[in-house]
C-alpha cells in the first residue's frame, strides 16, 4: 500500500466519522464544527486527486465563509439540549429507514457498473507542470459559458431576492449619515460670543475670608 | 545546499530523507519567524512609545533588547486558568486553531527566487484560504470561554472578518489578472521591468493595493480595527479569559499574521525581492558577483526591507487612528472597498486587454 492509499484511507476515515458526527452530536456547534471538519478533510481528497484548484475554493468559500456565518447563527440560538434529546429514539426507525431509502439510491447509480473500474479507469497522473486552475477556466469560459453566465444570474436573481426579503424599512431612521458627520464644521455648532469681564461684589467677598 | 544534505543521508531510506529535509526547512523558517514576531512585540512597544514621547521598555537587558525574552518565560511559567463549566476540549483547540493557519500559510510564501518550502501553483489560493481558517479559532475561543464579553468579541471578529474577506479577495484576484498567474514567484517576476518602481504593481492597481493592506489590517484584528479584542468596551474580546500559554499563542498568531500580510503585500504589489534601483542605475552594477551589486541588485534583503516598512505602518496605525465605530467598519468594508476592488477589476482587465504599457505590453 503506497502513501497515497495509506492518505486517502485516514482521509475516507475522519471523513465518514466527521459527517456522522454532524448528525449524531447533541449540540449543534459541535455538529457544524464536526461539518467543518469534513468539509476539510475532503478537500484534502480532492487535492489528492489533482484537483487543487476546487480544494481551495472548497476551503475558501465553504469553511472560510458560509460554515463561519452558520456558526455565527447556531452559536446565538438559546439551545435547550434536555428537548433536543426527546425525539430521538422515537423518530430513529424513520430516520433509519430514510437513510437506507437513500444508501439504496446511491448504490444503484454509483454501483461498480457504472463508476466500476470498468467503466471509469484511473486517471493518469498529469506532470508537475499541469495547472488545474487554468484547465478549469480554459473550459469554464469555452464551452460551458453559458452554463456558468446562467448560474451567474441565478445566484444574483437569488442574492437580490434575499435582500428584499430581509430589507426592512424603519419609518425613524435612526442611521447616522457619515458625510454629514465628516463634513461638521465648528462654527455650525457653537457660537463663541466675545463679553467684556466684569468684577462681581460677591467675589470679591469670599475673596478676604480666605 | 540542499543537494549536498541529500548525499550526506544516504545511508538512510529515500522517503526519511525527505521528511528530514522538509522538517528542516519548516524550522529554518519558522524559527526565525518567531523570533521576528518577538522582537516584533518590542519594536511596536519601542515605536508607540517614541510617538508618544515616552521610552518605552528599557529595564530588561541593554536597551530594553531582552524585553520580548523576559515577557515569554513569564507567560510560559504562569499558571494556564480554565473558566468554569467552559469546554476544555474547545477552550484548548482556539488557540491552537489560530496559530495552526498563521503557520501553514508561510509554507508558499517565496523570499527569493526560488527559495520557497513548496513552489506550487495555487500558492495565492492557498494562502487565501489558509488565512480565512483563522478566524475560527477566534469564534471557538470566544464561545467556549462561557463568557459574554469573549462571546461578543468573537461575533464581532466573526462579522468583521467575513465581510473584509470579500474585498481582500477581490484585490488579489486584481493581481492575479495583471500577473496571469496563481503563483507567488511568477507574480513577483512578472513585475520586473527596465523601469523599476514604476514597474510595480502598486502603480497600476494602486487602489487595489490600499484596499489590500487596510483590509489586511482588519484581517488581522489590528486597530483601528480591533472591535474584537476592544478593551474599553469588552475587557479583552475573545482572550478574556485566557492566561498563560494559551494567552501567548494568540498573541503569536496575530504578530505571525501581521508579519504575514505585511510579506504578501510587499510581493504582490511592490515586486517582493525585486530592487528598486532598477532604471535608476545602470544594469552593469546590479548584476554579477561583487558585494555591490549583491547589495543594491535583487534579493531577499530588498523583500525584508519592504516588509518592515509595512509593519511599520502597522504600528503607526495603532499609535494614531481612534478604533473604528462597528457600524463604519461595516460601511467602510461592504459600500467602500467591495465597490472600488470591483470598478478596479474592470480597470485592470481593461489594461491587461489592450496591453498599456509600461505594465502590459
Amino acid at each position: 500500500m503506497g502513501l497515497e492509499s495509506i492518505t486517502f484511507y485516514i482521509f475516507s476515515a475522519i471523513l465518514v466519522g466527521s459527517a456522522v458526527l454532524v448528525v449524531s452530536l447533541r449540540n449543534p456547534v459541535f455538529c457544524a464544527l464536526a461539518l467543518v471538519l469534513a468539509f476539510f478533510t475532503s478537500a484534502g481528497l480532492w487535492i489528492l486527486l489533482e484537483a487543487e484548484f476546487l480544494a481551495l475554493t472548497l476551503i475558501l468559500v465553504y469553511v472560510g465563509a458560509v460554515m463561519v456565518l452558520f456558526l455565527f447563527v447556531v452559536m446565538m440560538l438559546d439551545i435547550n439540549l434536555a428537548v433536543l434529546r426527546e425525539g430521538f429514539t422515537r423518530y430513529l426507525p424513520f430516520g433509519l429507514g430514510v437513510a437506507i431509502v437513500l444508501v439504496a439510491q446511491l448504490a444503484l447509480i454509483v454501483g461498480p457498473e457504472n463508476f466500476g473500474l470498468e467503466a471509469m479507469p484511473k486517471p493518469e497522473p498529469h506532470a508537475a507542470d499541469y495547472s488545474n486552475t487554468k484547465e478549469i477556466g480554459r473550459v469554464l469560459y469555452t464551452v460551458y459559458l453559458y452554463p456558468f453566465e446562467l448560474a451567474a444570474v441565478i445566484l444574483v436573481v437569488a442574492i437580490i431576492a434575499a435582500i428584499s426579503l430581509t430589507l426592512r424599512r424603519r419609518r425613524k431612521k435612526q442611521t447616522m449619515t457619515p458625510e454629514d458627520q465628516v463634513n461638521v464644521r465648528s462654527k455650525d455648532r457653537v457660537r463663541l460670543v466675545k463679553m467684556a469681564s466684569s468684577n462681581r461684589s460677591g467675589s470679591s467677598a469670599s475673596n478676604k475670608n480666605e | 545546499m540542499i543537494e549536498a544534505i541529500e548525499s550526506a543521508l544516504d545511508f538512510l531510506p529515500a522517503g526519511l530523507v525527505t521528511l528530514i529535509i522538509i522538517v528542516g526547512k519548516i524550522l529554518v523558517l519558522v524559527l526565525p519567524l518567531m523570533g521576528a514576531v518577538a522582537y516584533l512585540t518590542l519594536a511596536e512597544r519601542k515605536v508607540i512609545g517614541y510617538m508618544q514621547v515616552r521610552i518605552g521598555p528599557n529595564r530588561v537587558g541593554p536597551r530594553g533588547l531582552l524585553q520580548p525574552i523576559a515577557d515569554a518565560v513569564k507567560l510560559m511559567f504562569k499558571e494556564t486558568i480554565f473558566p468554569a463549566k467552559a469546554n476544555r476540549f474547545l477552550f484548548i483547540s482556539g488557540p491552537i486553531l489560530t496559530l495552526a493557519p498563521a503557520l501553514a500559510a508561510w509554507a508558499v510564501v517565496p523570499f527569493d527566487d526560488g527559495l520557497v518550502i513548496s513552489n506550487i501553483d495555487a500558492s495565492l489560493l492557498y494562502i487565501l484560504a489558509m488565512t480565512s481558517l483563522g478566524v475560527y479559532g477566534v469564534i471557538i475561543a470566544g464561545w467556549a470561554s462561557n463568557s459574554k464579553y469573549a462571546f461578543l468579541g468573537a461575533l464581532r471578529s466573526a462579522a468583521q472578518i467575513v465581510s473584509y474577506e470579500i474585498a481582500m479577495g477581490f484585490a488579489l484576484v486584481g493581481v492575479l489578472v495583471a500577473a496571469g498567474s496563481l503563483n507567488l514567484g511568477e507574480i513577483v517576476e512578472a513585475q520586473r521591468g527596465s523601469l523599476g518602481i514604476i514597474n510595480w504593481y502598486m502603480i497600476p492597481l494602486l487602489p487595489l493595493f490600499i484596499v489590500y493592506f487596510i483590509a489586511g489590517v482588519a484581517e488581522t484584528n489590528r486597530a483601528p480595527f480591533d472591535v474584537a479584542e476592544g478593551e474599553s468596551e469588552i475587557v479583552a474580546g475573545f482572550h478574556v479569559e485566557y492566561s498563560s500559554m494559551t494567552f501567548s499563542i494568540f498573541f503569536l498568531a496575530e504578530y505571525a499574521n501581521m508579519i504575514l500580510i505585511a510579506l504578501l503585500t510587499a510581493l504582490l504589489f511592490l515586486g517582493g525581492w525585486l530592487s528598486p534601483l532598477h532604471g535608476v542605475l545602470p544594469a552593469s552594477l546590479l548584476e554579477g558577483e561583487g558585494v555591490l551589486a549583491l547589495l543594491l541588485g535583487d534579493g531577499i534583503h530588498w523583500l525584508l526591507a519592504k516588509t518592515s516598512f509595512f509593519l511599520f505602518l502597522f504600528l503607526w496605525f495603532r499609535a494614531t487612528f481612534p478604533r473604528y465605530r462597528y457600524d463604519q467598519i461595516m460601511r467602510l468594508g461592504w459600500k467602500i472597498f467591495i465597490p472600488i476592488t470591483i470598478v478596479w477589476l474592470l480597470v485592470a482587465a481593461a489594461m491587461v486587454v489592450w496591453k498599456i504599457g509600461p505594465w502590459f505590453n
